[in-house]
């Protein structure tokens, strides 16, 4: 544990959205570390607070209804929350890049692609590049997510979904960021685009050395690109370890397996798929113990009540009632 | 077998054109054959902007079809008046893919299910139209609480159960699902697969599933239509197709889906180069023949006929002939 290689250390975070009317616990007491150059997989469904998380990181949160209640996030040595908002614009877009998850959305209609994606590198532009340099970049940035250059002067509305996804990921890697939060990069794609863009992504990573938050609900994806994994659920992460603890070993939180059994397989025949029974806990609302529990197949007595510790084994955690007991017998 | 029944919609050559600047067309549909049986899923695959959706949708006669054959129980319904369409349209149905969009944001929910059956006149009184809605809400796994609230106070899998209950509230026999779960989350996606794998058992409805995820396609259909550039270019049973795909096109979408297991992890993935090219105009010959690795001359300037070169198993490659 060498405090020196982690370059992103989170720690006891908790992240609220309160309004006059409620308060919702969108982050609860979450602590995660990502090492130069590794990747982590954030899993969880919608509403599970992973988006919440990178807003966080990026310091995006709304600012009236967004508010850190707990803990701290150092980034490279900078405490990420208490920074000033001059030095935050200067790490934002630049140190830690962001790919949104709607591409649709998440481009100015109004201007065109290379303007975009230019706007970024001269914001942060430290080096001096000048006009010519900079639309060079951008050239080499289109091409490098594959998007011939030519088409530069193109408006969002005249790219595929697949296409502006990749204008959102030219713009988040123009400044060759040391850590990249991709937030659902391929959600809105196709199979074959999907491969192509996580190859690209691998590509990328393995060459720049980028430190990577895939933040996604494809465990397929996760099992392909990611070191470590962290599954989140109401706001909590309730399992987080190794991708081969995660994938390979047998012992999960019910969360967990219930994810794994609702996935259709591709080899084998199901006739039912078994999905979690209910909807996720609202958040302005949340059970007492575990979140989990008025899902659980396994709750016991204990999980309504008493929130339950974590279990430790190497690098594998577990946010669970079953097993913390299983350690004092 | 099947061979002897008539299919419950089929498809003759069907072709949607729609009409680019001057002379230019875009082959949306370009030529599709296909039977339904009763009781039946198809699922159709294939990547976004390859005409999936459109044909679905012109099946419906949401957009008119430019030339070919719809025939519902072997009667051409493109011949259709709008007055016979209307009442056609209540045994041909479509669950759309947005369920965020496809809602009116202005009418509650037990509003919006009874729309269809206010609008087709299914039920003399306004409650029993609205006793019915209540009951699809049972049906659909919908709380009653939720009658009248608007679609914005419900979550995405919520709202595409109204989409559901809707599509069924005037009885359909057909159903064209557009991309029905590919907005959702894996927990409640499988609940909704689950839901109208359910609602087919029961009511004896026919599918057509259009999507773009195969491990979806492949768990809830019988037979899988592969499609490119408004072509159809490889059909076969589900377990046929993903044992033996024989089409590259089809080889090279099976390999780059991200399996979630470990072990993959560095399988060498097909990755197929380049996007689908425009199907403004498209050159002739094959159509996949930019992408494909094994393309020689022939795929240039022939376009491959669908074949069958296996019983229910059919492709359109110059491959299959040698």
């Amino acid at each position: 544990m060498n405090n020196t290689e982690k370059m992103l250390d989170i720690k006891n975070l908790s992240v609220i959205y309160k309004t006059d009317l409620e308060t919702v616990y969108a982050v609860n007491d979450v602590s995660l570390s990502l090492e130069k150059g590794a990747t982590l997989g954030l899993v969880g469904e919608t509403g599970a607070g992973k988006t919440t998380l990178a807003l966080t990181l990026m310091r995006l949160l709304p600012e009236r209804t967004g508010k850190v209640t707990n803990g701290s996030i150092t980034f490279e040595g900078d405490s990420i929350v208490d920074l000033p908002e001059a030095r935050m614009r200067k790490i934002r877009g630049d140190k830690i890049a962001m790919i949104f998850q709607d591409p649709m959305t998440s481009l100015n209609p109004v201007l065109t692609v290379g303007d975009q994606i230019a706007e970024a590198l001269i914001v942060h532009n430290e080096k001096g590049l000048t006009k010519e340099q900079i639309d060079a970049r951008v050239d080499e940035t289109l091409t490098l997510v594959g998007i011939p250059p030519a088409r530069k002067n193109d408006y969002p509305h005249q790219f595929s979904g697949g296409m502006r996804q990749r204008v959102v990921i030219a713009i988040a890697l123009s400044c060759e960021p040391d850590l990249l939060i991709a937030d659902e990069p391929t959600t809105a794609l196709d199979v074959t685009i999907q491969a192509q863009v996580l190859m690209m992504i691998r590509d990328l990573r393995d060459r720049l050395g980028t430190s990577m938050i895939m933040i996604t609900h494809d465990l397929g994806i996760v099992a392909q690109t990611c070191d470590n994994v962290a599954v989140m659920y109401a706001g909590e992460i309730i399992e987080v370890g190794t991708a081969e603890d995660i994938f390979t070993k047998s012992v999960h939180h019910p969360y967990t397996d219930g994810l794994f059994a609702s996935l259709p397989n591709l080899k084998s025949k199901t006739a039912r798929l078994q999905p979690i029974a209910g909807l996720m806990p609202d958040p302005t609302n949340l059970p007492k113990g575990c979140k989990f529990a008025p899902r659980c197949t396994k709750c016991m007595d204990i999980c309504k009540e008493v929130p339950p510790e974590v279990f430790t084994d190497g690098t594998h955690s577990i946010r669970c009632h079953l097993y913390c007991q299983g350690k004092e017998d | 077998m099947t061979e002897q029944r008539t299919p419950l919609l089929e498809t003759v050559d069907l072709k949607k054109y729609f009409k680019v600047g001057d002379k230019s067309f875009l082959h949306a549909v370009d030529g599709i054959n296909m039977k339904v049986y009763a009781g039946e899923t198809v699922g159709v695959v294939g990547e976004s902007g390859c005409g999936k959706s459109t044909l679905g949708r012109t099946i419906l006669r949401l957009i008119e079809p430019t030339s070919g054959q719809i025939l519902y129980n072997g009667d051409d319904i493109t011949k259709y008046n709008p007055r016979q369409m209307k009442k056609m349209r209540q045994e041909l149905q479509i669950i759309f893919q947005d369920p965020y969009a496809s809602l009116d944001p202005r009418k509650s929910v037990v509003e919006i299910i009874a729309e269809y059956m206010i609008i087709n006149k299914t039920l003399p009184t306004k409650r029993e139209i609205y006793n019915r809605a209540a009951r699809l809400m049972d049906v659909v796994g919908l709380a009653r609480r939720y009658a009248t609230a608007y679609p914005h106070e419900l979550d995405g899998g919520r709202r595409q159960r109204i989409g559901i209950a809707r599509a069924l509230s005037v009885n359909p026999k057909f159903i064209v699902c557009d991309e029905p779960v590919s907005a959702l989350d894996v927990s409640i996606q499988a609940q909704i697969l689950n839901l109208l794998m359910d609602l087919q058992d029961d009511m004896n409805l026919t599918y057509m599933f259009v999507t773009h995820d195969l491990s979806v396609v492949k768990h809830i259909s019988d037979n899988i239509m592969v499609m490119y550039l408004g072509q159809c270019l490889e059909f076969a049973s589900s377990d046929e197709l993903f044992e033996k795909p024989i089409h590259p096109y089809t080889q090279a979408l099976l390999s780059a889906i991200p399996e979630p297991d470990i072990a993959m992890r560095n399988k060498e993935i097909k990755v197929i180069k380049g996007e689908v090219v425009s199907p403004i105009d498209p050159k002739p010959g094959c159509r996949f023949a930019a992408r494909c690795e094994h393309c020689h001359e022939r795929c240039l300037q022939e376009a491959p006929v669908l074949k069958e070169i296996e019983p229910g198993h059919m492709v359109a490659c110059h491959l299959c002939d040698k």
